[in-house]
């Protein structure tokens, strides 16, 4: 039961940890995108598009370290 | 949905303190799982005819129909439907395709249009009360991530030949003691890069499913009214933020497809 206990612990703190992760990525590349559209408000086109697959592709990685907690947490 | 969960929770006595919370994750599972609706085993393989799979049928054909009687007589000036549905493609042509593969963009149109409706339209169906999203499921996912690659080896082949595609691969003018390195790197990544694809649109698919799910299960977890109030305020705002997901989803599947086959076509930069 401890060992189950432990499974279920590791992964909700990992879960966390993932998200904390993709949150701080997508926070610097939304961060900068702004800054861009700021300073050189006639790119904000080809800025939001590039913004756009950036942040998925960081999400990405948040995701697949959520799936592996979601996994932990239901076949624990 | 919902009436669909209270039968669940009576059928399966969810009156008993203890089962609570573990009944909750029972019934999310139950609806991430797909569910066989008919056997076959042709030959020794399982192909049977699953929920998921229904689902894809229903989306397919409903595209099928939609797309040839609207663009049955095509106008110089759309009306209606056909009109919306330019709006969308047109915009797509000018986001998704133009500013990557330039003048070759109507050649890749076809599967870029069709992967975008087909995402779009399975992430919406997912969101009718009574159906199952087809892209929550691994295994649709990794085909529609297939199919991407096929599509990106395929152009980076055309375009560049065999051997010069996959000499390309490799960024020209590496000192040779660093190739062992970037070889096997280089053919990690020309796989990683469709895993995640399909990854992401399984994870957010699912993820959006299972907050919903979650929330929907505070009133099972409290056993009381009061807290309907906060599971319908954020029940509504989770959907709606669904279907916002939806769409974004379907876009950056689509964007992303695009962006790999300019990479592996304009291989120079």
């Amino acid at each position: 039961m401890e060992h189950l206990g432990l499974a279920y612990l590791a992964a909700g703190i990992g879960a966390g940890i993932a998200v904390i992760g993709g949150a701080f990525g997508v926070s610097k590349c939304a961060n900068a995108a702004m800054d861009g559209i700021a300073r050189q408000p006639e790119a904000a086109g080809d800025i939001r598009g590039a913004m756009i697959i950036t942040a998925a592709m960081i999400e990405g990685v948040a995701l697949l370290g959520l799936v592996i907690c979601f996994l932990l947490a239901v076949k624990a | 949905m919902v009436s669909a969960l209270f039968n669940f929770v009576q059928d399966h006595g969810g009156g008993e303190e203890s089962h609570g919370e573990a009944l909750g994750a029972d019934f999310i599972m139950h609806h991430i799982n797909d569910h066989v609706l008919w056997e076959w085993h042709p030959f020794g393989f399982d192909l049977s005819i699953t929920k998921h799979v229904f689902m894809m049928w229903i989306a397919s054909a409903i595209l099928i129909l939609l797309f040839s009687t609207i663009f049955r007589k095509p106008k110089m000036i759309p009306s209606g439907l056909a009109n919306f549905f330019e709006f969308i493609i047109a915009y797509l042509q000018d986001e998704v395709m133009k500013p990557y593969l330039g003048k070759d963009s109507r050649k890749y149109a076809p599967y870029l249009l069709t992967a975008f409706f087909f995402v779009l339209l399975c992430n919406l169906l997912g969101l009718v009360p009574g159906s199952a999203t087809a892209t929550g499921d691994i295994s649709v996912t990794t085909g529609l991530a297939l199919l991407t690659f096929l599509m990106v080896q395929g152009a980076g082949i055309k375009k560049n030949g065999v051997v010069g595609y996959f000499k390309g691969l490799i960024p020209p003018g590496l000192p040779v003691f660093i190739l062992p390195i970037m070889i096997p790197v280089e053919f990690v990544g020309l796989f990683t890069k469709h895993i995640a694809l399909a990854i992401r649109l399984f994870a957010n698919m699912v993820a959006g499913h299972v907050v919903i799910f979650a929330l929907l299960m505070i009133i099972f977890t409290f056993k009381s009214w009061a807290v309907g109030g906060i599971t319908l305020a954020g029940l509504l705002f989770v959907s709606l933020l669904e279907i916002l997901i939806a769409l974004i989803q379907a876009y950056i599947f689509s964007i992303l497809s695009s962006v790999f086959i300019s990479m592996a076509v304009h291989q120079d930069h």
